[in-house]
Formats: structure tokens, C-alpha cells, sequence
């Protein structure tokens, strides 16, 4: 066992856990932030989204001693907290449209969305159905349809 | 592809056929009729904050009954639905048959009894203010939760919360609210859950914090439900990080830790032994000859003297139900008593097996029923729950259970192999004859459906006295909506081995992408187009009502590029009726897509829908409930299935079992709710998936001018490397910080 430290939603956190041990177990097993959810632990499903110094990332394929002390994970908790807005504009357009069904999916499918945004305006275009259909994060309700239009609505607010 | 459109054939040349069982009594109403009994025994409590509490006795899984139950609740009590909190009722053996959560039947049999309740606690509202306030009951009106006399003076709900509380049981009757006067009800509501789960507070099993109930996971077998005999290194998986337990079950060796990680870790390590698979060296085409064996012979003869025959012959292959959340469950199984909790369907039959399990009274086993993070039929059964509450009792303590993504499409649950054949007789363009023969692995009911038809024997149709219980379903649930003079759909099942389950609409799925295929080459014979053809035959009013909604909306007909086809197709069943119109894309550079990981194949751009669900509670819930039965559909004909080889299924993650990706999806979707002057509510859950899997199926045959014969198309290509089975698990990568963007 050793200690690990890192920048969890604008907090510093410290844990006692194996080196080896994924972040994503950190986050929900140890340290008990839930938002990012379990669905393969094999980086395929992207449940588990969440940022790393503001990039998109999967929890579930870090070991935990990878994490650097100055580094800053963001998981659905702290999204908005890193707007001065009560929610991001993303959720907010996840509301307008009702995206959600069980929900499961959704915290992973907004972070994604997110960073896929910030990706796209980085490269200065705006987003294409070639960029929506890169995302690989499953909705097992099938949601879709309704993510692709909140990510256009939450695009032009970002 | 050009179709005609030839709107303008007459009605008249149908045949007309007598109604099918379901047309009389069909599986809602076999629900409602067992759940009758005790519909009434619910409770909405007015709390002196002002708000409203009702337990649901179903389960919340997606579907959005919390929603469309607060807004049913709303309407009858004048409240804010923001004022109304439903949480999910835990088991309640006394409710017998009214707490199961299947059939697309929780609004169609609880609407009445919850506006009763609420309008029962509104008179008891109104009592009070009449006496707090000194006017007659009828002179008081009641807007948001405020009662109002016709001086301007007012009171609350919270304030007279506990003064209309009354002491005693008493007869009192009810006037529930007309339609006309609704404002809640029918009304677009976003999802009370809504920004609970977009801010990641909404909680699934797997988020509760029961104290010590550490992470648990199981080492399954390599074969189907092979049983565990042993560990070989128990001491060594013992002494691993973070492990503090380990335990056999008949379904796998289980082990406790503190994270999930290090029971994937030592589950991976464990040197397990497990029995042979029960279904031997069994594939895919072993299944598939059981199933041709037991196929029983068409009633009409082939090659008739007059007319012409369509026969078709389909083949539907396994495909797993499971959600995006794998199976879970948390237990604490003490040596007096025992509580659980998981997303469960059928709690009362769960609560009833795992007493029995843990060799402990019912009423000293708790089970509550946790939101679930989706369901598609799966949560009707209590796998995990059984599991985690044995692994409870074996370690004596309380352990959170979860099955790791890969047992869900190789030991879980899912939807049987079927084939299913048809046949037509026609005369010019009459259907003289439809008959349908439905073969299938074994439906597992052992969910309380089964229970519900014994129950409920007298009330049930003559048709179904002497037929085995999965023949009552399929009878309760077909009702072929045409005019094709002597119709007939029969089920047979054989192999029991499999784990089965209700998939999101039964047999309906394979039944309408088979028999609506069939209507298109019939229309073809008859030298029809496919809608003209459906229009001419069609038996209901609501039926063709879709019909022609979604091909105006849809713009059926329209001239599509060589290689693109629209598709329609339609269903009746759950007290209403659903159209799809779909147009697909199967040109080749659109099939041969590079999707990393993944399959492109035809892409279905285009979904238009029209659906009767009768009496609308939440518009903006079933349109969410046909565009995921949009994604069903598409997935269901295209890319998702379970191959079997070698005794074990070999699907183990989302990038094996393709089910509909962002990169399946439709670019443009529309739903169109039809008006309805129902008073009765339909269900919603289901209604869309037989029509869009058939619509798909339609559109790709006359895309590529191909019937297909073997569903899904894609099955016949194994679009991935098989995982090791041994260890059972993969291990997690490592290189995340090499894939951020």
C-alpha cells in the first residue's frame, strides 16, 4: 500500500491504495465519487469518462501511480464547477433536450461530449455528424439521437 | 429504389379474418385482471412540507414511471409535479400478483388506482381547509398545492397535512378529474431525474454506500452455467491485496475485496474448477437443427390448386438483454435477517427465493428495489440478488456483487434463438390464408408470469385452456393487424438449457420483423406497393391511422438513390399500435465504413415514427421510448447477436456485441404522437421495437433486393478477436493516459 495524491474536482485528495489499482476504483470504491460508472473496465464502453487537465479520459485504464500529484481529475461532480455557471453548459443543454433514460450512461456521455467540443473548437470548425459519430461511448437505451442534437445545443453555448 | 404509391386501393378486397385471442384478452389484461386484487393498496402521503410521497410498487429502470407517475399524481392533487417525490416501493409479498414490472403494464394498471389515492387525499385536503377556512367544500378551490376560499383567504397542503389525516377506514367515493380538464397530464415533462443524473448524483445500486459491504465479483466457468468444484489456491487468492474473503456458490467462486480492481485481479489468479457446460460442445447450427426438429408442419398445403403462396423461412440468432449497468446487487445476510438491494423487477419472487436460499422466513428478508440502469427485460430476474445474498451467507458479511462486463453476453441473460416461417395464400390480391409458425429456445417465465396465468385461469380466453404456459403468452400477444382471412401464429420452444428471459417485447420482435418481411413480398405478388398493400389488408382503424401518419410525415415513396430504400412496417400491441418508416443507406461505401473495433454496415439515416399509445401521460417519454426502440431496431437487424460455439458464447464486451453505436445512429429522427380519445393509457416501454426491427428489415431487402434469411445480417461475420476464457476475466488496461483528447 502507498500513498497518492492528485487534484480531485478542485480539491487535493490523498489515498492509501495499491499502485497498481485503476483510478476508476479509487474514485467510486475508495473515495466514494460515483458519477463515473463501471460498464466494461476495458476502455470500450466510456462509462467511466471523465478529464485529465481538462482532456478526456477513462479512469478504468490508469493505474492510480500514474496519477501525478499536480495532475487535476474532473469527474461529472466538478463539471460545473469549472464554469462560474451552476451547471455546465452541456448539462444544461442535456436537460433541454431530456437526453437521459436510465442515466447510467449519461455522466460519461457528457464529459465526452465536453472534451469532443473543446477538441473541434480548438481546431476552430464547427462540429460534423463525422465528429458525433466518433464517439464510441454505448447508451444501451439508445439515446442517440437526442445526444448528437444537446452536443450541437451545448456546442453553440461552450 | 422508386416505389409506387398507390394510396387509392380499395378496402374492400380484403378478406376478413376472425380475432385473434389477443384481440380479446391480451397480456396487459391478463396483468391487470391478477393484479386487481390488490391495485388499491397504495398509500400517497401529504407531508407538512407541502409535498407528496408515493412508494411505486414497480421498478423505475429508464422507462420513466417516476416521471409519468408524479405527473399522474400532480394532475389529481393540483400539486407541482416538483412537489411529488416517488420512490420505488420495496417488496410487498401482500401486493401478490401487483408488483411485477414487465409488459410494458405499469401505467396501463396503476393509472387509476394512483388518481384514486390522490383524489381520495385531496377531498381529505379539502375537509380540512373546509373547516379551517368556515366555507362548504365546493366553494374552495385548489391550484398548486394552495386551497383557496372565495373571501381570498387561503391555506396549504403542508399546513393541513396532519389535521385531514384521519383516524379511521371509511367508504368514501371519488370524482376523479376530466380529461378535458387536465394541464399536467399530457403535457412534455423532462425526467424528474433529469438533473440528478446529468450532475452524476443519481444513484444506481453499485453507488450505495451500505457499510461493509466491500466489492465482490465471481470467477464463472468457461462453459455455459458450468458449476464450480472447487480453488485450488484459495490460500494464495487469500493473501492478495486488498482480499479479505472467498466463497463457492453454484454459480461461480466469489471473492471480496476492497476494490473492484483487486477482485478483478483475483479473480484472474483464482485456479478454479468448474463442471463441463451444460449444453456439451453445442453451436450455433446444433441449436439451429434442435430448432428445425422441432418445428411443427404448416396447416395449409404447399402448392395450392388457385392462387399463389409466399413461404418465407427466418432464422433469428441469440442476443444478450443485458443493460449498461451488468447485473448487481448489494446483501447482508445476517443470521435473523437479511436485506438486499438491486434494481429488481420482481421483487416479491425474489424476496421469496433468496429467503428460501438463505434458509430464512420472508418476513425477515428485506428486499428494496433500487433504480436501475436499464432493464430491456433483464431485471425481471434476480440473478445477482441470489448470488450476492448467498456469498453473504457463506462469508458472513455484507458484500456488493457485480458481475464483470464480460459474463453478460457469455453466462447472462438473453433473448432465445427462433425461427420463425410463414406462410400466405393469395388469390389476385385477397390473402386467402396467413399462417406463422414460431419456433423457439425455451422463454424463461420463472419470473411470476407464470404464477399470474394460474392465478388468473377463470378469467382467461378459452383459446388458452390446455395450452402450456409460454403458448398463453405468445396467444396473449400476437394479434397480426390484417385481413388475411384464416390467421394463425403458433410457438413451440424446445431446449431449456439456456438463460433466457423476456427481451423487450418477447417474441414480438421476431414475430413482426418476420411476418411484416413477409407482407412486403406478399404486396410484391400482388404487384402492390408495400403501404397500398398494408392500407387495402389492414384490419384497425388505429393501425391504419399510423400507417398513414408516418408515410405522409416520412414522405413514403419519395425517389431514393440506387442502393437506399425506405422501409415501413407496423405493430399493434400493448392497447395501441406503432408505425416505423425507416431509409437506409447500403451502398458499399457506406457499408464498408473502417469503424475501428466496431461495425459500420448499412446505416439507417432516417427514423420516422407514429405511434397510438392511447391516453398520452408524457409526450417527451414516449418519444424517448421509440427512439430507443429506434436503436433496438437497427441493432437488432443489422449487428447484435451472440454466437455460441464450442459450448460457450464468445461475445465479451461492447466491441463484440454490437449493439447500436453513435455511428449506427439515425442523422434524422421524428415522432409523431397521434391524438387519441382513449381514456386508458397504453404501454410504451416495448410498442416501438417490433415495428422498427421489421421497418429495418424491410428497408434493407428493398436496399439490396435481398430478403435476408438469418437475423442479424451481420451474424455471419465474426467481427472480432475472441477473448481468452481462462482467466474468465481480462485484465483492465493500463494505457489510458495514452487515449485523452
Amino acid at each position: 500500500m502507498s500513498t497518492h495524491t492528485f487534484k480531485l474536482n478542485g480539491e487535493q485528495v490523498t489515498v492509501d491504495v495499491e499502485d497498481d489499482v485503476r483510478l476508476l476504483w479509487v474514485l467510486r470504491d475508495v473515495l466514494k465519487v460515483t458519477g463515473p460508472k463501471y460498464g466494461c473496465g476495458i476502455n470500450v464502453c466510456k462509462a467511466c469518462t471523465s478529464h485529465i487537465n481538462g482532456k478526456a479520459f477513462n479512469p478504468c485504464s490508469v493505474q492510480v501511480k500514474d496519477i501525478k500529484s499536480t495532475d487535476e481529475v474532473t469527474t461529472i461532480e466538478g463539471l460545473a464547477a469549472t464554469t462560474d455557471q451552476e451547471l455546465h453548459p452541456m448539462q444544461e443543454a442535456w436537460l433541454e433536450e431530456d437526453v437521459a433514460q436510465c442515466g447510467y450512461c449519461q455522466p460519461g456521455q457528457i464529459m465526452a461530449a465536453v472534451a469532443l467540443v473543446k477538441k473541434v473548437q480548438a481546431e476552430g470548425r464547427a462540429i460534423t455528424d463525422d465528429d458525433l459519430d466518433s464517439i464510441r461511448n454505448v447508451c444501451r437505451c439508445g439515446t442517440y439521437f437526442r445526444i448528437r442534437k444537446a452536443i450541437r445545443a451545448g456546442a453553440a453555448k461552450m | 429504389m422508386a416505389a409506387d404509391l398507390r394510396l387509392g386501393t380499395p378496402a374492400e378486397a380484403s378478406v376478413p379474418s376472425p380475432p385473434q385471442i389477443a384481440a380479446l384478452f391480451d397480456l396487459e389484461d391478463l396483468q391487470d385482471t391478477a393484479g386487481l386484487a390488490t391495485a388499491n393498496l397504495i398509500t400517497i402521503t401529504i407531508n407538512s412540507d407541502g409535498t407528496a410521497s408515493f412508494a411505486l410498487p414497480r421498478a423505475e429502470v429508464g422507462q420513466g414511471i417516476t416521471t409519468s407517475t408524479s405527473m399522474i399524481i400532480a394532475e389529481e392533487l393540483d400539486l407541482p409535479v416538483e412537489k411529488v417525490n416517488v420512490s420505488l416501493a420495496p417488496a410487498r409479498p401482500e401486493l401478490v400478483f401487483n408488483q411485477l414490472t414487465g409488459g410494458s403494464n405499469s401505467t396501463v394498471s396503476t393509472y387509476t388506482p394512483i388518481r384514486v389515492a390522490a383524489n381520495i387525499a385531496k377531498g381529505a385536503l379539502l375537509q380540512a381547509a373546509a373547516i379551517e377556512l368556515g366555507y362548504a367544500v365546493d366553494q374552495l378551490t385548489s391550484k398548486q398545492g394552495v386551497i383557496t376560499a372565495p373571501d381570498g383567504k387561503s391555506t396549504t397542503y403542508g399546513k393541513l397535512a396532519v389535521k385531514a389525516a384521519g383516524a379511521t377506514t371509511k367508504s368514501v367515493q371519488v370524482d376523479l378529474k376530466a380529461r378535458s380538464a387536465f394541464t399536467v397530464v399530457g403535457k412534455p415533462h423532462t425526467r424528474v431525474d433529469a438533473r440528478d443524473i446529468v450532475t452524476g448524483k443519481k444513484q444506481f445500486t453499485m453507488d450505495l454506500q451500505v457499510p461493509d459491504a466491500l466489492p465482490t465479483m465471481l470467477c464463472r466457468a468457461t462453459g455455459l452455467n458450468g458449476h464450480p468444484t472447487g480453488l485450488a489456491n484459495e490460500a494464495a487468492i487469500l493473501a492478495m491485496p486488498g482480499v479479505t474473503d472467498v466463497a463457492v456458490i453454484p454459480t461461480g467462486v466469489a471473492v471480496r475485496a476492497k476494490t473492484f480492481g483487486q477482485c478483478i485481479d483475483a479473480v484472474r489468479a483464482m485456479k478454479a474448477q468448474f463442471g463441463a457446460s451444460v449444453v456439451g460442445a453445442a453451436d450455433d447450427e446444433s441449436i439451429l437443427a434442435e430448432l428445425r426438429k422441432a418445428e411443427i408442419p404448416l396447416a395449409v398445403p404447399k402448392l395450392p390448386l388457385l392462387g399463389i403462396q409466399v413461404d418465407t423461412d427466418f432464422e433469428f440468432m441469440f442476443r444478450s438483454s443485458a443493460a449498461l449497468e451488468t447485473n448487481c446487487a448489494i446483501a447482508d445476510v445476517r443470521d435473523d435477517h437479511a436485506t438486499i438491494w438491486s434494481g429488481l423487477k420482481s421483487p416479491i419472487v425474489a424476496q421469496g427465493k433468496i429467503a428460501e436460499a438463505v434458509r430464512l422466513p420472508v418476513s425477515k428478508v428485506t428486499v428494496n428495489v433500487v433504480t436501475g440502469g436499464g432493464s430491456f427485460g433483464h431485471k425481471l430476474f434476480h440473478d445477482p440478488a441470489l448470488e450476492a445474498a448467498r456469498v453473504s451467507k457463506a462469508m458472513g458479511k455484507p458484500v456488493k456483487l457485480m458481475w464483470h462486463r464480460v459474463d453478460e453476453p457469455r453466462q447472462g441473460r438473453m433473448h432465445p434463438m427462433v425461427t420463425s416461417r410463414c406462410r400466405a395464400t393469395m388469390l389476385g390480391d385477397q390473402v386467402l390464408t396467413f399462417e406463422q409458425r414460431h419456433t423457439s429456445v425455451t422463454t424463461d417465465f420463472s419470473h411470476g408470469l407464470g404464477e399470474m396465468l394460474v392465478a388468473t385461469a377463470a378469467d382467461l380466453p378459452p383459446g388458452l385452456v390446455g395450452v402450456g404456459l409460454s403458448q398463453s403468452i405468445f396467444l396473449l400477444t400476437q394479434d397480426l393487424p390484417y385481413n388475411f382471412g384464416v390467421v394463425t401464429q403458433l410457438l413451440d420452444e424446445t431446449d431449456t438449457h439456456f438463460n433466457t428471459g423476456s427481451m423487450r417485447s418477447i417474441y414480438s420482435q421476431d414475430v413482426a420483423c418476420a411476418s411484416e418481411l413477409t407482407v412486403d413480398l406478399m404486396a410484391k405478388k400482388a404487384r402492390k406497393d408495400p403501404l397500398a398493400f398494408r392500407l387495402a389488408n389492414i384490419k384497425y382503424p388505429e393501425v391504419k391511422a399510423v400507417l398513414e401518419k408516418v408515410a405522409e410525415v416520412g414522405n413514403w415513396g419519395r425517389t431514393m438513390a440506387p442502393g437506399t430504400a425506405q422501409g415501413i412496417a407496423v405493430h399493434r400491441e400493448y392497447k395501441g399500435a406503432t408505425a416505423f418508416l425507416v431509409e437506409i443507406d447500403c451502398r458499399p461505401e457506406t457499408v464498408n465504413r473502417k469503424i475501428a473495433n466496431g461495425v459500420g454496415g448499412p446505416r439507417v439515416t432516417k427514423v420516422v415514427v407514429a405511434v397510438d399509445a392511447g391516453l398520452v401521460i408524457n409526450p417527451r417519454g414516449i418519444e424517448a421510448q421509440m427512439m430507443s426502440a429506434a436503436s433496438d431496431g437497427i441493432g437488432l437487424a443489422l449487428t447484435n447477436s451472440t454466437h455460441l460455439k464450442d459450448g460457450h458464447f464468445l461475445e465479451a464486451s461492447w466491441d463484440n456485441y454490437f449493439y447500436t453505436r453513435e455511428w449506427n445512429a439515425p442523422i434524422e429522427f421524428e415522432c409523431v404522437i397521434m391524438p387519441s380519445s382513449s381514456d386508458q393509457p397504453g404501454g410504451v416501454g416495448e410498442a416501438g421495437v417490433p415495428a422498427s426491427f421489421a421497418a429495418v428489415a424491410c428497408a434493407y431487402a428493398r436496399a439490396t433486393g435481398t430478403v435476408p434469411k438469418r437475423f442479424p445480417i451481420n451474424h455471419d461475420t465474426l467481427s472480432f478477436d475472441v477473448k481468452p476464457y481462462v482467466p474468465s476475466l481480462p485484465e483492465s488496461p493500463t494505457d489510458g493516459l495514452s487515449h485523452t483528447y
